[in-house]
């Protein structure tokens, strides 16, 4: 039996606050941790199935044209080799997150270098590797490729509609304070630590991919498209994903060419990327220049908004890397104009990366924010307070509950954050100058359609199942958590079984919608399971308490097995986001507080302290929750300081496609994170008053850590990452 | 990877006959199996030298240190006399790579590690290096990390290692066994070579020759120091790296020996500024002096131009924290 609901409006009734088991936001241990730290949770690659062989994936060395001979008799003769394969089903790209259907298939017309061509198949992963080298390609190369993002030869457009109102332009002319910058920031790679694998295998009309993929419901309808197959036909298992950060939102080239291999060669076949084509043909985030215009009245309140941005993607790829969508919420000024522009590029697929949009539009506009506070001599905890409409300041809907004063004064309060003097460069310590900086986070809420059953065994465990994935973010650890606390189980009777398509669809991992979206469809079932066992004591679901696997209404007291009675109960929660999406600007909001180190000498950054005040709505697990900033904070100590990939300007290959070159932040570039989370319910949120926690980390970190700096030297870097050349131009003599 | 084949030689003379056929040594296997993955490298006959007898740290007749080729980076840095007598060998190892790769890596394979140039290491890209005569990659590309000094038009490498600049410092010796059993040392600053016509050719070892030791000096005494100036805290080369052994003489700089890492194909080293430091008394117009002359023939190549002022930066604060901070 199924039970629906289609967010509409707010729930109030803070059902899970009325439960009496306890253990919703509790710092549980997440259940999958043994079997990760014991090496006992098997990942996509790791599967060990009688007769696989292994592909390896070809990639294109030109920037566009044609693949007009693959001469196959340069590699079948080498040992091991068994087949080469460019087949018209494979995939050229990456499919989008939420696609549902077939990336760019023609993988004989290159788009961008190192798109996939070919696979080469053979017994040993170091046979089909040394093959897939040598394999002997002719192309057709075509001479107008752009390589080059900011090229003025780049085809653009403007994405989505602008947002255009009053006139800022006059409002800028008429402000007491103004501030008119650009800022740049470099692409970027998810390097998730697991590489995207997959093992296919044929049952008959039946595909059984064993792969590593955030949103299995989805992918199971790429993945059938592109081979033109009907969904039931595909099952796809991925109980673990090391990682993905947004690059296994879609189906990636290696799981459609090992499907195209194994139907080919009658074998399960592996294909595991390369760490090098991780980062050259799953997804990128893209560069941007960003322009922001920040117009204020003599108090320091905002009357003119501009954030408009350039950035970049492939041909026919409609994401672009949305960079204003908390600007278009987070600050007031009736005066605005919020736009981007899209170049066509031939550059390895742009797509979802660690908070598309607010990542790198937050960091910017925070430091901007900063910009003006300074010119202005005003605290920028203060310019944040003085901020803070409310109504949304295009669409005039309100706002669905919202901490960001509470996170403002609760972080500034644990940093100890001093906002009097922000004249730079006034601290020394030895040959290192010391700054403070602070910045909002902000992090749009969404949600998505999900599906999750619950069974209630007989012997009064329970088991939440759906396709639903946990890439390391804590899902087994929540759901588990949320079910307990509705059936009045310990989590530890509760099995939580995830990642394969025979399951429930939930709504996939990405966005930070995983746990709202997903826990809604099991708090549903839930919902229905406690109307039964009501019915069953002879009660209503409003009476009945459930705790420690008892039922208890009034004055009576039964075990769950003995209300049972035998049976097991079943129940799928099945939640749709409805009006409520349009009725409320809901997000996610927080406060940075970070101190820094700058060397005199030589313009290295060292970030020594970094304080995150966050909410999110209702915390499920306080312990993943905290996890999951602390995560998120890192990436921001990336991109404000390390993290940038770089592309040749002549043919647009990465040139630092690995982890020892393309630089994400090592242990010691972090110092302890202090996570402060701030209380909230918010019914608008989900029917679980809680919003997504995985991505606000990030949202506006490295803007701290901008500010940091210039408060620190008195160099404003307008460039990220912010290596030591980018200080050392304007840094005083030592 | 292509297939190659796997020897463990039976003793020196066994080794020596291998490598006399053109069998490549393997050590800590840490650059030499990546760039095998990438085929950067493709030798098709190994010789695993860790089990011969290469390994110990021990004084020599003139007071001086022999550290075996085969002595890891940890075992080195973590050496009680290293650390006492040639402190700054030890803080350069311990500036580079990370626990796990120091753990594996060797005296002789630190040595001999290549070039992290971008193109150097994809087989797809043009690299003079890697195949005399296809051209320069770097060149109008990207070259952020590439060399300043001692460059030509057909290579701009950088020699990536923190080990060997020490070395270079402390007036060290390779210890060279050749082909036929006999050996030879060559100073460390004249080991790696500039590339010139022959970028192919990272240092001075021919065919055969394997590296059996480091010979460091009687200890120098003075001030040692390394100073790493790094994209990120550590696990990353060094954009630009500076060495100093300077022994003051009352007021007067005694001595300084000076060795940069990041400027160029080999460990840079400059008599004229050690000349130009010795005898005088230390001042920032000095440090500026010798900046100046080690700079003099800097070239950027766009990307990198940023390593000449930041080379300046380190020297100064090098020389400062040497010399005692002067102003
Ligand atoms: C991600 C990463 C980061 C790193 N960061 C740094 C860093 O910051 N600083 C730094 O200095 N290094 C760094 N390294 C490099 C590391 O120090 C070297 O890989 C290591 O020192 C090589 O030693 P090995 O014994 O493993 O050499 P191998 O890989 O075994 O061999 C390297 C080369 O030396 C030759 N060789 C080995 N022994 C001998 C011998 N006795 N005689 C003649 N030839 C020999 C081999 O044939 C081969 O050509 C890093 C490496 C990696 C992978
Ligand atoms: S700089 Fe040297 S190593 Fe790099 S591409 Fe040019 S020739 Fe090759």
């Amino acid at each position: 039996m199924t039970r629906s609901l289609t967010m509409d409006r707010p729930d109030d009734r803070n059902r899970l606050d009325a439960m009496a088991q306890g253990v919703i936001g509790q710092p549980l241990d997440r259940p999958d941790g043994p079997a990760k730290v014991t090496g006992t949770a098997r990942y996509a690659a790791e599967y060990q199935i009688a007769g696989c062989v292994e592909g390896v994936l070809v990639t294109a060395t030109i920037s566009k044209g044609d693949v007009t001979a693959i001469d196959e008799a340069s590699v079948l003769s080498m040992p091991g080799v068994i087949a080469v394969i460019s087949d018209e089903r494979m995939t050229a790209r990456a499919a989008q997150g939420g696609a549902g259907e077939a990336p760019v298939q023609q993988v004989r017309q290159v788009q961008y270098y190192g798109q996939p061509i070919a696979v080469v198949v053979a017994e040993t992963f170091e046979q089909a590797r040394d093959a897939a080298k040598h394999l002997k390609v002719t192309y057709r190369a075509d001479d107008a490729a752009i390589t080059d993002p900011h090229s003025a030869a780049a085809p653009t457009e403007t994405y989505d509609e602008p947002i255009e109102q009053g006139d800022l332009a006059q409002a800028m002319a008429q402000a007491a304070h103004a501030v008119d910058v650009t800022y740049t920031t470099e692409g970027h790679n998810s390097a998730a630590m697991e590489p995207h694998a997959s093992i296919a295998q044929w049952d008959g009309q039946m595909l059984t991919l064993h792969a590593s993929l955030q949103m299995l419901a989805y992918n199971q309808k790429e993945l059938a498209d592109s081979l033109d197959l009907q969904p039931e036909q595909v099952r796809l298992v991925s109980p673990y994903v090391g990682g993905g950060f947004g690059s296994k939102l879609g189906i990636s080239p290696e799981g459609v060419a090992a499907a195209v291999a194994a139907m080919q060669l009658n074998r399960p076949v592996r294909v595991v990327m390369l760490r090098q084509q991780v980062f050259q043909c799953v997804m990128r985030r893209s560069e941007t220049v960003q322009r922001l215009r920040l117009a204020a009245d003599a108090e320091g309140r905002l009357t003119g908004f501009g954030h408009e941005a350039r950035v970049s993607n492939l041909p026919e790829e409609e994401f672009a890397e949305p960079v204003t969508q908390a600007s278009e919420f987070l600050y007031p000024g009736e005066n605005r104009r919020l736009a981007i522009e899209l170049a066509r590029v031939n550059l390895m697929t742009a797509g979802s990366v660690r908070a598309p949009g607010e990542a790198v539009g937050m960091q910017v506009l925070e430091s901007a924010m900063d910009e003006l506070a300074n010119a202005m001599g005003l605290d920028p905890v203060e310019l944040r307070l003085r901020n803070i409409p409310d109504r949304h300041p295009s669409e005039g809907i309100p706002y669905s509950s919202r901490k960001l004063a509470e996170c403002l004064k609760a972080g500034a309060d644990r940093f100890g954050w001093n906002g009097a003097d922000r004249r730079p460069a006034q601290r020394r310590e030895g040959e290192w100058w010391i700054g403070t900086g602070m910045a909002n986070a902000c992090r749009v809420h969404n949600i998505n359609e999900a599906q999750a059953s619950v069974t209630l065994m007989a012997d009064g465990t329970a088991i939440v199942a759906s396709d639903m994935t946990d890439i390391g973010t804590g899902t087994y650890a929540i759901l588990g958590q949320i079910a307990g606390e509705m059936l009045g189980l310990d989590p530890t009777d509760v099995l939580v079984q995830l990642g394969d398509t025979d399951l429930p669809p939930g709504s996939g991992s990405g966005g930070s919608w995983g746990a709202a979206s997903t826990g809604s469809a099991v708090f549903e079932a839930c919902e229905a399971i406690r109307e039964h066992l009501a019915e069953r004591l002879g009660t209503t679901e409003a009476e009945l308490t459930l705790k420690d696997g008892f039922a208890t209404a009034g004055n009576r007291r039964v075990a769950l097995p003995e209300l049972l009675a035998g049976a097991e109960v079943e129940r799928t929660g099945h939640f749709k986001p409805g009006e409520i999406t349009e009725a409320f600007a809901a997000a996610m909001y927080g406060a940075f507080f970070a101190e820094v180190a700058v060397n005199a000498y030589t313009g290295e950054v060292r970030v020594r302290r970094f304080t995150g005040a966050f909410s999110m709505g209702r915390v499920l697990n306080a312990k993943t929750a905290t996890s999951q900033c602390m995560g998120g904070m890192v990436w921001g100590i990336g991109s404000a300081l390390t993290e940038g990939l770089t592309f040749d300007p002549r043919d647009g290959h990465i040139v630092n496609p690995d982890l020892a070159e393309y630089h994400i932040p090592v242990n010691l570039d972090v110092p302890h994170l202090d996570v402060v989370l701030v209380d909230e319910r918010d019914p608008a949120g989900s029917p679980l008053q809680a919003k997504g926690v995985g991505e606000l980390g990030i949202c506006g970190a490295a803007g701290a850590i901008n500010n940091a700096i210039h408060h620190a030297c008195g160099v404003r870097v307008r460039s990220f990452p912010m290596t030591p050349d980018k200080l050392l131009a304007e840094l005083p003599d030592p | 990877m292509r297939p190659f084949q796997y020897m463990r030689p039976e003793g020196l003379d066994h080794a020596g006959q291998l490598l006399r056929d053109g069998a490549r040594p393997i050590a800590g296997g840490t650059n030499l199996l990546d760039l095998m993955k990438l085929e950067v490298e493709a030798p098709d006959r190994l010789v695993d030298i860790n089990r011969l007898p290469l390994g110990g740290i021990a004084p020599t007749d003139d007071g001086g240190v022999r550290i075996g080729a085969l002595v890891t980076n940890s075992a080195c840095a973590a050496d009680l006399q290293i650390r006492r007598d040639y402190p700054v060998l030890a803080r350069a190892i311990l500036a580079g790579a990370t626990f796990q790769l120091r753990n594996m890596a060797t005296t002789g394979g630190n040595l001999c590690q290549r070039t992290r140039c971008y193109y150097f290491t994809n087989i797809d890209q043009p690299c003079n290096k890697r195949q005399p005569g296809s051209g320069c990659g770097a060149i109008g590309g990207h070259n952020r990390i590439h060399a300043i000094l001692g460059a030509s038009d057909a290579c701009i490498a950088t020699y990536p290692g923190d080990m060997a600049v020490a070395l270079a410092a402390l007036h060290a010796d390779v210890e060279i066994e050749r082909p036929d059993g006999t050996s030879r040392t060559v100073p460390v600053r004249t080991f790696h070579r500039l590339p010139g016509d022959t970028p192919d050719l990272d240092n001075v070892l021919e065919a055969g020759e394997v590296i059996t030791a480091v010979i460091l000096p009687p200890p120098a005494g003075g001030t040692q120091l390394y100073r790493k100036v790094r994209d990120r805290s550590s696990y990353a080369f060094a954009l630009v790296s500076v060495a100093a052994v300077v022994r003051m003489d009352g007021d007067t700089i005694g001595s300084a020996a000076l060795a940069f890492g990041g400027l160029a194909h080999k460990p840079w080293h400059d008599p004229r500024v050690e000349q130009l430091l010795a005898g005088q008394r230390p001042s920032d117009a000095l440090f500026h002096q010798a900046a100046d002359l080690l700079l003099e023939d800097a070239e950027g190549q766009g990307e990198n131009d940023f390593k000449i002022p930041l080379t300046r930066r380190t020297l100064l604060a090098s020389l400062r924290e040497a010399t005692g901070g002067a102003a």
